[in-house]
């Protein structure tokens, strides 16, 4: 068990660190900065894709989507973040008090 | 202002971005200390693992695989899960300065919700932030594993309380923000979601996700209007 935590943590290292380490201060060609570039926005749509679905898509809960789909709304009329996220988790806590 | 403020601004402007994620790692982080410890991983090497390998989903996975399967194939998978990490790593690279291991080291700030609130409108990332909204992630993911760990939060609780939703939600929020800066974004992110969506079926959340950043590659085809560079 130890040993594995310690391979897995030293390959995580490693993987972070690949592109320094093995491009180091050169530059990516244009193509290359444009793909990196939507790097984040396609993690963060595969990021809530594979959470709110799990597994074989057998862990889609409909009182979760409806709280993600709440605070979502509220962010969008300039509620702060934090406050956001808790009226998402406070619908949710409530549905699953009415229905579950 | 001076480069050092410049710096300092950042990092701080980070630690707070980095708020609402850490509070969606700390409640995943209860999980992961009390699944631990109900796997009977002791109390020393859960905490020590969040410390140094500080990464949610192949802590998750190991944790998972080890119990049903041999070492190998759990470690496999877990690095599988995190093969995501040479891609941000390529990505942040242009955004890094000095030599070769003062970089590498400045990459190991690497997590998904600090990757993203770096990102800057041209492309680039902001080291900085990047830095500091990962230090407020690394205190709340460590305390949240600890108290996991002596705690041991019922699995049942949490669901009621709706703690479930922290992460997506957050994830979301972040990513309305991402989606506004160009449709390019908005067409990657839709086919990034289609991608793993597709891939869910068959096979697991880490697999799919890590197929879904092949929809970053829409970013080789040339931007209308010539190079922007």
């Amino acid at each position: 068990m130890w040993l594995s935590v310690l391979v897995l943590t030293v390959i995580s290292w490693l993987m972070k660190a690949s592109a320094p380490l093995v491009i180091g201060s050169k530059k990516l060609p244009p193509a290359v900065v444009r793909m990196t570039a939507l790097t984040a926005p396609v993690l963060l749509a595969g990021l809530i894709v594979t959470d709110l679905g799990g597994p074989g898509w057998r862990e889609v809960d409909w009182t979760e989507l409806a709280g993600v789909g709440v605070a979502g709304g509220l962010c969008l009329t300039k509620v702060p973040m934090l406050v956001a996220v808790a009226g998402g988790i406070a619908v949710t806590a409530l549905l699953r008090l009415s229905f579950q | 202002m001076s480069l050092r403020t410049e710096k300092k601004t950042a990092f701080l402007d980070g630690m707070r971005l980095g708020i609402g994620p850490a509070t969606a790692g700390f409640v995943l982080a209860l999980s992961f200390g009390a699944e631990a410890r109900a796997r009977g991983w002791g109390f020393g090497l859960p905490i020590l693992f969040s410390m140094f390998a500080f990464s949610g989903s192949a802590q998750f996975t190991l944790l998972s695989t080890l119990a049903g399967g041999s070492a190998v194939a759990a470690v496999t998978a877990a690095v599988l899960i995190n093969a995501r990490y040479l891609v941000m790593s390529l990505a942040l690279n242009n955004s890094l300065q000095g030599g070769r291991l003062s970089r590498a080291l400045k990459a190991q700030t690497l997590v998904d919700a600090s990757f993203v609130v770096a990102h800057r409108n041209n492309g680039e990332y902001d080291v900085g932030r990047l830095i500091g909204a990962s230090a407020t992630q690394w205190l709340t993911w460590v305390s949240g594993t600890a108290i996991g760990v002596l705690v041991a939060p019922s699995p049942d609780l949490m669901h009621r309380l709706g703690l479930d939703v922290a992460f997506p939600a957050f994830f979301v929020i972040l990513a309305l923000d991402e989606l506004r800066r160009s449709s390019r974004a908005l067409v990657a992110a839709v086919l990034g979601a289609a991608i793993a969506a597709a891939l869910l079926f068959v096979t697991a959340p880490g697999y799919a996700l890590l197929g879904a950043t092949t929809a970053a590659l829409l970013g080789v085809l040339p931007e209308k209007g010539g190079e922007q560079e």
